[in-house]
């Protein structure tokens, strides 16, 4: 059984069909891209995997689980972490402090992402009088995080680790995403989502960011990505799931993918649309072919 | 019944000229301008010195008012909101409401506080329409309402300026690029809303023959509900909600007595915020996202003491009482601890939580009539009722805000200064058990084991014990995990609701400790007052503590308390500084939201 399905996912925003019925499966252990055109609906499918808004038909299921409809801190506490498109990290925050939130979900015993309501009440209660005594065994747990998190930042050299308690804004715009990585991982996650780790990054910054995913995925990370850069996704990706329009057009390994028609029409137009789409197909082939 | 519409129909119309003036500033400044009632309160002053002093007719006096009110709206302008444009819709909101206690406190000063008769200078006609009968003066506000309404209208939809006013309500980034001259506008509209904010008040005070310098501070509620009603920045649609609230008061009035009239105004107000938060005209669709991370007061982080420091000055307080005999200054300093208290509840909310609350007020009242009732009524010992008033209180404080803790920035600011209105309100009208406007007297003082406190130094130990017991738990709070995930609910929602952090459930969080210190310092007031009335704890005082937190810096446990004290204490030691108190707080307010507005012990770095 996979670990993450979406199974026929319907979103409309008003008039438009965002998406139309997708559907695919992620492995334990495997790294999905989901590429296409912009408006395809990546990152909208990525919202409703987040939980970040729902689906209107269709189920996404995460370990045998039905996961659509949860609200986006329950999916969270499910193993879900994810990154945004436009880099948000907290920004007067430190680095440690940032990253440590993303292990918010893991405080056993601390914290609480969401019981019943009645049990609700008795768990604020408590957390509150835990983080003002602040006993020895959540003082240990804390310290224990912020090796931890010393661990994860040392993934990017001595990009952040210098930086640790610089506050967020402070940091130039790749180590904010990298920053942003960090508290994903922080999570422990079940799967990682990534929305274009790369995007605004240089060609020096996204082959350190690509080393960083195989090293991920040596490690046995479930990632599921969104990237336009094509090189990275032939790089990195075990599988590649081609979005246009709403739809699934192709998907499959990188090298069939890469050759498939239904891609280069998506992104550049109807093969009758003579010199445009040869002139275009003649630009995006050297990417494709990289 | 025709008598009571006609009446509403009248209110209607009044509430409308603050209604139209309130939505045209949001359209194009993007804040809901608190000082909007102050500039009609100053409007019908205008017109009574032109009346009663001068003896003028009526129409050069209406001109009079169009104008003072006009230039008192450009002033306003040019002071409390340019300076901030750029700043975000919280800090213009803080700074209207700075200017709105600047020119309220100044009238008091000028004026005197008491009421002023205002003679109606018309011809007193009646026409009799079936049952009812409707004066000259009815139909002038009539025929005023309509006539405004009218050219408002010819202004904004058939006039190249008004064009302008609309294309920079929709974009103001857009209408500068597009040559707009978007201060002039911006001129344009507070001039204009404040001749009608003056206009409107010169006609409540001809309807009612009388004035008060606190006048403005219902007609800003009155306008801002009406203004929701009809969805903000929307005109047409703040006639409309003018003349639904104008309708349901007079009908509320004539059914459940007119002490009700502000508190279904008041529950009108939230009800609107809560489930159509864009307006009856709008469909129900999500809020428009405001940005809230960094909005609220600029960065900054607490500057670094010795460690020493706090520890040395908390016994440094304590001994204070075996080397200072005047009772006075003991007193005056015990006050300031506990307000000290609030600042630190307050800032758990808006400096770390960073949302923004105007009912501080509320949780205070709460705390000291749960104290008043349970030791008067129920016989329950000071050092029983010392713990269970605030937990009651903050129960009763959490239940409250909680349907409101979805809305963000000013929306929510103003759903909180509708619930400390609510709650005062509620005080008021119930009197079987708050005593109602009599307030309850008698409360007894302090006591533990039987020994009662009635030494000032006593009093000051107490309080001091109670603030330092707050500040040591909300400091540690503020350094635990919690903290960490209160700040970043105010950095990004939607990031900190992706990494496990319900929302809802922190805000409470938040909202609940809070509520607690403060009804924790509502309880200490109560009894060393031994007297509360529903006005002992205002909006005034929510603005007080706010102007605390934002003096010693956001997210500074002691900087509130710094804040505090020097509130407290700086008026009392100044001897000609108190009847200006409440105007110091205002310059306070604006002068550092402009100069250092990350606070006195925040550094910007």
């Amino acid at each position: 059984m996979s670990l993450l399905s979406v199974r026929g996912v319907h979103k409309h925003f008003g008039g438009l069909h965002a998406l139309k019925g997708v559907s695919f499966e992620l492995d334990e252990g495997e790294t999905v891209a989901l590429i296409g055109p912009n408006g395809a609906g990546k990152t909208t499918l990525f919202n409703l995997i987040s939980c970040e808004d729902r689906p209107d038909d269709g189920e996404i299921v995460l370990d045998g689980q039905r996961i659509d409809g949860l609200p986006a801190h329950l999916a969270a506490a499910r193993g879900l972490a994810r990154t945004f498109q436009n880099g948000r990290v907290f920004g007067n925050l430190t680095v440690l402090e940032n990253v440590l939130l993303g292990a918010h979900t893991r405080l056993e015993g601390l914290t609480d992402p969401g019981s019943r309501p009645g049990e609700g009440v008795w768990t604020a209660l408590r957390e509150i009088a835990w983080s003002i005594i602040q006993p020895r065994r959540f003082r240990r747990m804390e310290a224990g995080l912020t090796e931890e998190v010393r661990d994860i930042l040392s993934f990017f050299g001595d990009r952040l680790l210098p930086r640790l308690h610089q506050p967020a804004y402070s940091l130039s715009y790749a180590n904010r995403r990298r920053t942003e990585l960090a508290r994903a991982l922080a999570l422990r996650p079940r799967v990682l989502l990534l929305d274009e780790p790369t995007a605004g990054m240089n060609p020096t910054e996204t082959d350190e960011m690509s080393e960083v995913i195989l090293q991920l995925q040596r490690r046995g990370q479930s990632m599921l990505l969104i990237e336009h850069k094509l090189e990275l996704v032939m790089a990195v990706a075990h599988r590649v799931v081609a979005l246009d329009a709403g739809e699934v057009i192709v998907s499959g390994t990188p090298e069939t993918v890469r050759s498939d028609p239904r891609l280069i029409e998506a992104y550049v137009g109807k093969k009758q649309d003579g010199a445009a789409a040869a002139s275009a197909g003649a630009v995006l082939e050297p990417s494709l072919q990289a | 019944m025709f008598d009571q519409l006609i009446n509403g129909l009248v209110i209607g119309n009044l509430y409308m000229l603050t209604a139209i003036g309130i939505t045209q500033i949001y359209g194009v400044a993007g804040v809901v301008n608190f000082a909007h009632g102050s500039v009609y309160m100053i409007g019908a002053y205008i017109g009574w010195m032109a009346i009663t002093w001068l003896h003028w007719p009526l129409v050069p006096v209406i001109l009079l008012v169009l104008a003072g009110s006009a230039l008192l709206g450009l002033a306003l302008e040019r002071l409390a909101v340019r300076p901030f444009a750029r700043a975000g819709s919280t800090i213009l909101l803080l700074t209207t409401i700075a200017a709105g206690l600047i020119i309220d406190n100044a009238a008091q000063v000028i004026w005197g506080p008491q009421t002023q008769a205002l003679p109606n200078p018309l011809p007193q006609w009646h026409i009799r329409l079936g049952a009812g009968t409707v004066s000259l003066l009815d139909l002038f506000i009539l025929a005023c309402g309509v006539g405004t309404a009218l050219l408002l209208h010819l202004f904004l939809y058939r006039s190249r300026a008004g064009w302008a006013v609309r294309a920079t309500a929709q974009d103001r980034d857009a209408a500068l690029q597009m040559g707009i001259d978007v201060n002039r506008v911006s001129r344009y509209s507070f001039a204009l809303s404040g001749a009608f904010a003056g206009l409107s008040g010169l006609l409540v005070g001809l309807y009612f023959s009388n004035i008060y310098p606190t006048m403005g501070a219902t007609a800003t509620l009155k306008g801002t509900t009406a203004a929701l009603l009809g969805g903000l920045g929307n005109v047409p649609g703040a006639i409309l909600g003018a003349y639904v609230l104008g309708i349901a008061e007079t009908f509320s009035v004539e059914w459940l007595g007119s002490s009700y009239r502000n508190l279904v105004a008041v529950l009108l107000l939230i009800a609107v915020l809560l489930f159509r938060p864009n307006g009856l005209l709008s469909g129900r669709r999500a809020l428009n996202p405001e940005p809230t991370a960094g909005t609220f007061i600029p960065h900054g982080r607490p500057l670094r003491f010795p460690r020493w420091l706090i520890p040395a000055s908390a016994v440094l307080a304590a001994a204070l009482p075996l080397f200072v005999a005047n009772p006075y200054a003991l007193q005056v300093l015990a006050i300031g601890w506990v307000f000290a208290l609030m600042a630190v509840s307050l800032n758990l909310i808006s400096g770390t939580t960073g949302q923004i609350s105007l009912g501080h007020a509320g949780f205070v009242m709460l705390g000291a009539y749960a104290t008043a009732i349970l030791t008067s009524r129920l016989g329950l010992p000071f050092a029983v009722s010392l713990l269970v008033s605030p937990a009651v209180a903050a129960v009763i404080g959490v239940l409250l805000c909680y349907p409101a803790l979805r809305l963000r920035g000013q929306y929510l600011a103003i759903a909180t200064l509708g619930l400390g209105e609510a709650i005062s309100l509620t005080a008021l009208n119930w009197d079987s058990v708050t005593q109602g406007p009599l307030g309850i007297s008698g409360i007894q003082p302090a006591a533990f084991f039987g020994y009662e406190i009635w030494s000032a130094a006593g009093v000051y130990w107490l309080d001091l014990a109670a603030l330092l017991a707050g500040v040591w738990a909300v400091y540690r709070l503020s350094r635990s995990h919690l903290g960490r995930a209160l700040r970043a609910v105010r950095e990004d929602e939607v990031a900190a609701r992706a990494f496990g952090i319900g929302l809802a459930r922190h805000k409470s969080i938040a909202f609940g400790v809070s509520a607690f210190f403060a009804a924790a310092a509502g309880v200490l007031l109560a009894h060393s007052y031994s007297y509360i009335a529903p006005d002992t704890f205002t909006f005034a005082l929510s603005i007080q503590v706010l102007t605390m937190i934002i003096l010693g810096g956001r997210d500074n446990v002691f900087g509130a308390v710094v804040g505090a004290v020097v509130l407290i204490v700086l008026p009392e030691t100044i001897r000609f500084l108190g009847e200006y108190r409440y105007i110091l707080y205002g310059l306070l307010l604006i002068g550092m939201l402009r100069f250092r507005p990350y606070g006195l012990l925040n550094s910007n770095t």
